[in-house]
């Protein structure tokens, strides 16, 4: 029974999905009661009928050729203001790539030391008590007003974002690494870094990973938010600019992109997440 | 013996030991460097006219040397700068000396724009490459709002930008920023947006009635602002008390429209067109019916810039002044729109673009109008439009104590300027920068703004 649980959950999943299509297209068939008096063709012209102008919220087929329309090119550029998708996703990945590594580089280390030691835990706890729940974006005045660069804002508010979840995961994972391994350590005479890095790291290594999972999808979530406000490249500053010409198919496409991209990157997570789990 | 020695240990105006500016080992070196620094200056011939320019105002303004001398060690080199800076449009003095014949000091330049038809002669200029024409290599940056082209200007990260026409008197008096001087030397166009109304307000058209009401305006240092203000002021409302003004960004002013959020809206084109266009909104009256050819958006740099780059400045104010005089003429219009329109610069449908800029529209009501002057584009900066600003920025509070509405107006709107690139063009410009403008039938005199304003609030 078990063995055919995949196939039944896929078989499902399209079924629902075919339904929330199916309930799209109803919701979204066009009335008839929009029809403008042809009386003043010009009026009417004007107004954008019979131009091809869509009315409401898009149908499904509407989004669909939107899709095919983009992807069938992902990669054009009209000068700076017009990218394809492909380059857009390619600038936000560029910019939370940065911003992530470098609050690795912050966040393990002094994860790692707060972990160890519980005087530190303590003395640093206030700080991070009120950093952490600071909204990413409401850094993005004082970034754009001391850096003075709109990229680098950008990149930093990714940096503040991310690093929270990897910092309190990696104190959390080093502080309960379990006690028989340390004693064992200690028993063995190993040296402190030996200690560190072939019994405290490779303990805590899950918990980390699932902190830099978390710090992952904040981050996606905020480049979106930051290149929508600050504008110039990035998939935010594509819905941005779709927003700007009100091309609700465009920005229903991109939602999805962004949508896509995020899953990927949470599922590349979980694959190395699982392998530095092991079962004792 | 003491007047040969080199050090010169006996005068009182030299430092012993170290130099007066703490950099050189002995005054001797200092006075060396310096030296160098001048020859090497005086090679240089933009700095030697501008240097030039430069002390020949001081000397106007101190025909007796002892004075100057005296004034400079009462008050320091660098308040006395300050101080005549402040009186005297120097830079703008030495800019103008400056022959267009000077090698390009910067080729490659980023200038900001918000997608909206008043940029039209800035975009246009890249479109039909007025730009490359000059030698210069701009890349065109749409931007999310008025607030973030505030601050990229003054983080450098555009070297120019447009803006709407109060806001470099306002960063150059350090309203809503951190103060930097910055210079406009060409208004981009005039008239250009429009009151809209939501739909369901088809029979409210009185604004004695619009108490309680909702309204969007896209930045508070805008015309939009200053003009809405002004048109419910004369009508019996208190804008600050009365309504609600809400700054908002144009997409966002016709979603919340559509959602019933708003009552309505003060913008740029082509967004009362759009609001028409879905459906949402009705135009209720176009601003020129407010103030018949008033400012509305501007191309303006900081004054920095304008010293660093004073070369590459001309080749590009006088790129947008070519552009605007061929985007101004009627029979361009159609074009123009159908160039502007496509996602790299509007992102707006072609025909919304059109009725803005030829001026035959559809107003929501089931009318189509005829209003060729709809959007106009004029670059002269005139000084009293400065001043009319500046009395509304006094007016509703956002500068406050004493205004040198003049002198301020001056210093920003480089009207000489751009009178020059007009000359250069072949463009005629007008022999005066002040003039009386009409605004909703009461006459504004710019020789006057103090009592404009005590009439304003006396009786509008």
């Amino acid at each position: 029974m078990n063995k055919h649980l995949p196939i039944r959950a896929a078989l499902l999943s399209l079924v629902l999905f075919a339904c929330f299509i199916g309930i799209w297209h109803y919701a979204t068939l066009p009335s008839d009661n929009v029809v403008v008096s042809a009386a003043d063709a010009e009026y009417a012209a004007l107004m954008g009928q019979g131009a091809g102008k869509a009315e409401g919220f898009p149908t499904p087929s509407a989004v669909g050729r939107t899709f095919v329309h983009f992807l069938s090119d992902p990669f054009y550029d009209n000068g700076p203001n017009d990218k394809g998708i492909g380059i857009q996703i390619a600038y936000s990945l560029m910019r939370v790539g940065a911003g992530f590594f470098l609050a690795t580089l912050v966040a393990l280390p002094l994860g790692f030391i707060i972990g160890m030691s519980p005087l530190m835990t303590r003395a640093l706890n206030p700080f991070i008590q009120v950093l952490k729940p600071i909204s990413p974006l409401a850094w993005m005045p004082l970034a754009l007003y001391v850096l003075k660069d709109s990229d680098v804002s950008g990149i930093f508010v990714i940096f503040i974002c991310s690093m929270w979840p990897m910092l309190l995961n990696t104190a959390f994972g080093v502080a309960s690494v379990r006690r028989d391994w340390i004693n064992v350590a200690r028993t063995l005479e190993v040296g402190p870094m030996r200690k560190a890095f072939q019994v405290i790291l490779p303990a805590a290594a899950p918990t980390i990973l699932t902190g830099m999972r978390i710090s992952m999808g904040i981050a996606w979530i905020v480049i979106v938010a930051a290149e929508m406000l600050v504008g110039g490249t990035g998939v935010g500053y594509f819905v941005w600019n779709e927003w700007n010409n009100l091309a609700l198919p465009n920005v229903i496409f991109a939602i999805t992109m962004i949508g896509l991209v995020g899953m990927l990157l949470d599922f590349a997570f979980g694959v190395l997440q699982k392998m530095v789990t092991y079962r004792d | 013996m003491k007047d040969e020695n080199l050090y010169r240990p006996y005068a009182a105006d030299v430092a012993l030991g170290r130099c007066s500016c703490g950099q050189h080992g002995s005054q001797h070196e200092h006075d060396a460097e310096a030296a160098r620094a001048r020859s090497l200056r005086g090679e240089k011939a933009e700095s030697l006219s501008t240097d030039f320019v430069e002390a020949a105002l001081v000397r106007a303004i101190f025909p007796q040397d002892a004075t100057r001398r005296r004034f400079l060690k009462a008050v320091g080199a660098n308040a006395a700068m300050a101080a005549i800076a402040s009186m005297m449009p120097i830079s703008d003095l030495q800019a103008m000396t400056l022959e267009k014949a000077g090698p390009l000091e910067k080729k490659d330049l980023t200038v900001g724009f918000l997608p909206i038809t008043c940029a039209t002669p800035i975009i246009f200029a890249g479109a039909a490459d007025f730009y490359g024409r000059e030698g210069l290599n701009v890349t065109l940056q749409k931007t999310a709002g008025w607030a973030i082209v505030r601050d990229k200007v003054l983080a450098k990260e555009f070297d120019a930008s447009h803006m709407l026409s109060p806001m470099p008197l306002a960063i150059s008096l350090g309203a809503g920023s951190t103060a930097a001087p910055m210079v406009m030397p060409v208004m981009e166009n005039i008239n250009g947006n429009a009151i809209t109304l939501h739909v369901k307000h088809k029979n409210n058209r009185d604004p004695r009635n619009w108490k309680g009401m909702k309204f969007a305006i896209p930045f508070d240092y805008s015309m939009h602002n200053f003009l809405l203000r002004h048109y419910l002021a004369a009508h019996g409302l208190d804008p600050d008390k009365d309504v609600q003004l809400r700054v908002m960004a144009p997409p966002d002013m016709v979603a919340n429209m559509r959602s019933g959020n708003l009552d309505g809206f003060i913008v740029a084109e082509p967004f009362n067109q759009r609001a028409v266009y879905e459906k949402v909104g009705f135009i209720h009256l176009l601003t020129s019916q407010i103030w018949d050819n008033h400012p509305c958006c501007a191309f303006a740099a900081t004054e920095d810039f304008v010293n660093q780059n004073p070369n590459t400045f001309a080749a590009l104010v006088r790129s947008i002044i070519g552009a605007t005089a061929y985007v101004n003429k009627a029979e361009n219009r159609k074009g123009v729109a159908e160039m502007i329109a496509p996602a790299n610069y509007l992102n707006q449908p072609q025909t919304v673009v059109e009725q803005v800029l030829v001026g035959r529209y559809a107003d929501g009501l089931g009318h189509v109008l005829s209003e060729p002057n709809r959007i106009a584009f004029d670059p002269f900066p005139w000084h009293s439009m400065g001043v009319w600003m500046l009395t509304q920025m006094k007016r509703w509070g956002y500068i406050k104590g004493e205004v040198n509405y003049q002198d301020i107006a001056e210093r920003v709107y480089l009207a000489t300027d751009a009178k020059k690139r007009m000359a250069e063009l072949g463009l005629e410009a007008p022999a005066q920068t002040y003039k009386k403008h009409m605004i909703l039938g009461k006459e504004f005199d710019p020789a006057q703004p103090e009592a404009y304003l005590k009439g304003l609030s006396a009786g509008a």
